[in-house]
């Protein structure tokens, strides 16, 4: 009754092509970013700043990536765990050899490194396709966290191999180091998913989105109407390890701030943004959100459940935890293959005819 | 539903941080993942040993001990999800058992001044307290380590090891790479060839590596592992018919669960270990008494006395050690972290206060000191004898190299001072 189109005039072609087209959506959407931006950075603590927020926001960050690359352009990676290495490491060097620049200026400029490694394990899929560009980007996964296990200049010749983030401040305001407050993490991390989901959301449904997905539904079919494979794939190459980049960046220095390689950015890391995005919804930017938000929070979630909640012994609550998780995971996918984004639009279909559905 | 759901949600995180009183000292503990079979005996003796405190003396000056458990199934992130959880609470002090975490923790602990204690592992540097003034690594580090091995081969040698081939089989991570300075050091000191040989977590797969050892023929293999890695290695050592007593583990490579499922080959593995083996002290009459026998133990009691489990409980009683003596110092029963810190510079287990508390020659004297958080970094050897599934101490206590080990800390704090702007503090 309330949610619908009717009596919601657009009356230009911009108003028509908003994102949101329906008022109920629109207000939704500002009322969550109002939330996000104004009330959350006052009340929010180091416990779920660290436990949740920052997390799902990176994780969204590296999702948003991926499906861009897999979801909209329907070139399958398994490197997106390499890749964040890759902004990590990019961001370390770039923060202890020119601390005096601005640690925003570091973190896209490892985005931007991240997108020119990208590009080059990105190659192989100009000829390869499926299952064996899996297998590709898996190389690509092991070899760069080979490469910086191995050389000792990324890690700065330190005797552990491990990389420790430096404070580094914006307006005074710490927002690397162990002294950064929670809102400051929080908001940091929240000023880099919006503003990439907003510049996802329009590359997706402009032109160059366009060309991805004509690729991703059938390749021969959009050389012929004038899509050039080498561009189109690329670009989403580069646009994916971009975002994937500044999540690596952004893992290792705001929300770590002591990283690992093999640990932190190994080949569980892939598979956990893989599984977001298909338990999100490929080819969505919500269902990015949502995947990501799932894959944080509930463990979380269960774990407080379980331990706090219930007082169980933390190993059995541990394992029941992956029971769980890995219970809903099928459930979800054999419920709605298409994932959360589908089953939230799904929902939204049905509200919209509610309470008169025939 | 969606209401209700998200009520559901918020009450699940709210009830992360319960308010505690008494001395919190929270267990990050890993008895999941690939760590856990190694990880669970260690937080068993850790618990047990409080629970012994807490039974038999009504806790530590008539403080009651709550030792809340965070699982962190070896994972950094969750490991700081845990701390995070818990810190809030009360916390005093923090073992996350796990050199990853610890690095992560190093600069957290010092902003929000909890005292982190790492007994065998962490960063090794964190042993100069005038940069690392929350982090205690008492009574040896990694880097002790390596200089007691090398010393016990020289010992071996008749004091030459020139010419010799050693080689270092390391868990190919932070823990793993730590001693690598020291035995390039000593190496150049004592003229032996050092070989290094990563192996990638979690190693359950190193045909190749002991391909190149059966090549290389080295005299003989350190290694530093930990969880699965230790067995597999072990086992490929047999395989390969490399002589057992001339492989040498770090002392996170010598538990039961690493040399038991290669059975009768693994007979003669040597490993460093800087406390007692077996359930021949005092301690354990009244563990039995006290802990076992009411059915209070951790997990039902089934790895007491073992090799991990010593271990857990060792780090519990220096820390119970220093809340008694921040206690004395502070003259109030319910101390701070700051205190605890304090406790801990002056913190002197002697062998009779060894002996007092029923275990007898189990560990190094421990005297520490505001510039010295690391003790003497004194280990020594111990030996599988596999037809009596037992370790065998075979060397006494002995002093690491530190004209070696002290320049190479120096550099190593130095390097984290700068890096991190910390001044370090006047001793």
């Amino acid at each position: 009754m309330l949610y619908r189109e009717a009596g919601d005039f657009k009356t230009s072609y911009r108003d028509d092509g908003q994102t949101f087209p329906i008022r109920l959506d629109r207000w939704a959407y500002y009322a969550a970013l109002a939330v996000a931006f104004l009330i959350v950075p006052f009340i929010i603590n180091d416990y779920w700043a660290n436990a949740v927020f920052v997390p799902f926001l990176i994780y969204a960050i590296a999702a948003l990536g991926l499906n861009i690359l897999t979801g909209y352009a329907g070139q399958v990676s398994l490197g997106t765990g390499g890749f964040m290495a890759v902004g990590a490491y990019a961001v370390y060097k770039l923060m202890t050899s020119f601390p005096e620049i601005n640690i925003v200026i570091h973190i896209l400029l490892a985005g931007g490194i991240t997108a020119i490694v990208g590009m080059l394990f990105g190659l192989p899929s100009l000829r390869i396709k499926g299952f064996y560009l899996a297998v590709a980007t898996l190389a690509a996964q092991f070899f760069l966290v080979w490469l910086f296990n191995k050389v000792p200049w990324f890690y700065n010749y330190s005797a552990s191999g491990q990389i420790n983030a430096p404070e580094r401040t914006i307006l005074g305001f710490a927002v690397t180091g162990p002294a950064t407050s929670a809102p400051a993490k929080y908001l940091i991390c929240l000023v880099f998913a919006f503003a990439l989901a907003w510049v996802a959301r329009n590359l997706t449904r402009g032109m160059s989105g366009r060309k991805w997905m004509a690729i991703r539904d059938m390749d021969i079919a959009a050389e012929i109407i004038g899509v050039n494979p080498l561009t189109a794939k690329l670009s989403a190459f580069a646009v994916s390890s971009f975002f994937v980049g500044i999540a690596g960046a952004l893992l290792f220095s705001v929300y770590l701030g002591a990283a690992e390689v093999g640990e932190a950015f190994g080949i569980n890391k892939s598979f956990l943004v893989l599984f977001m995005i298909i338990i999100g919804g490929l080819g969505s930017i919500f269902g990015s959100f949502a995947g990501a938000a799932f894959m944080v929070l509930l463990p979380v979630l269960l774990k407080n459940l379980l331990v706090g909640g219930l007082g169980w012994p933390t190993d059995l609550a541990a394992h029941i935890e992956l029971m769980i998780v890995g219970a809903l995971i099928v459930f979800f996918l054999i419920a709605e293959p298409h994932g959360l984004a589908r089953l939230w639009a799904l929902t939204k279909e049905k509200l919209r005819l509610w309470p008169f559905p025939h | 539903m969606k209401p209700k759901l998200t009520a559901l949600v918020v009450a699940g995180m709210m009830a992360a941080a319960p308010a505690m009183a008494d001395l919190v000292v929270p267990n990050m503990s890993y008895r999941t993942g690939a760590y856990g079979a190694n990880g669970t005996q260690y937080a068993d003796g850790f618990n047990d040993y409080f629970t012994l405190l807490n039974e038999r003396d009504g806790g530590i000056g008539g403080e009651k001990i709550q030792v809340p458990e965070c699982e962190t199934a070896y994972n950094t992130e969750k490991g700081v999800e845990c701390y995070e959880a818990t810190k809030d609470t009360g916390a005093l002090i923090y073992n996350p058992l796990s050199t990853g975490i610890t690095y992560q923790l190093i600069p957290k602990v010092a902003v929000d001044k909890k005292v982190l204690y790492t007994p065998g592992y962490g960063r090794t540097s964190g042993k100069n307290g005038k940069v690392f003034e929350w982090v205690f690594n008492a009574p040896a580090n990694y880097w002790d380590g390596a200089s007691v091995a090398i010393k016990y081969l020289l010992d071996e040698n008749g004091g030459d090891l020139s010419g010799k081939k050693i080689a270092l089989v390391y868990h190919n991570s932070a823990y793993g790479k730590e001693p690598i300075r020291t035995l390039q050091g000593l190496a150049e000191k004592h003229g032996f060839s050092l070989s290094e040989i990563p192996i990638d977590a979690p190693g359950q797969e190193q045909k190749s590596q002991w391909l190149q050892i059966r090549r290389d023929r080295p005299d003989y293999v350190i290694m530093y592992g930990w969880g699965v890695m230790n067995q597999a290695a072990i086992q490929e050592a047999a395989n390969i018919r490399f002589p057992m007593e001339n492989f040498i583990g770090i002392w996170w490579s010598g538990s039961e669960v690493d040399v038991m499922p290669v059975g009768a080959k693994a007979d003669g593995y040597k490993a460093l270990t800087f406390h007692g083996v077996g359930k021949d002290y005092p301690v354990y009459d009244e563990l039995q008494e006290y802990v076992i026998d009411p059915g209070k133990a951790s997990q039902g009691g089934e790895h007491v006395g073992s090799v991990l489990y010593s271990r857990g409980m060792y780090a519990a009683l220096v820390i119970s050690e220093a809340i008694r003596k921040a206690q004395e110092l502070a003259g109030v029963s319910e101390i701070t972290p700051e205190q605890l810190r304090d406790g801990f510079e002056q913190l002197d287990i002697t062998p009779e206060r060894l002996e007092e508390l029923g275990l007898p020659d189990f560990g190094p004297e421990i005297k520490l000191s505001c510039d010295n958080h690391g003790g003497s970094g004194m280990a020594r050897m111990q030996q599988w004898d596999a037809e009596a599934k037992a370790w065998n101490l075979i060397s006494e206590f002995t002093e690491p190299d530190q004209e070696i080990i002290a320049p190479l800390i120096a550099e190593d704090s130095e390097a984290y001072a700068k890096e991190a702007g910390i001044t370090p503090r006047d001793c």
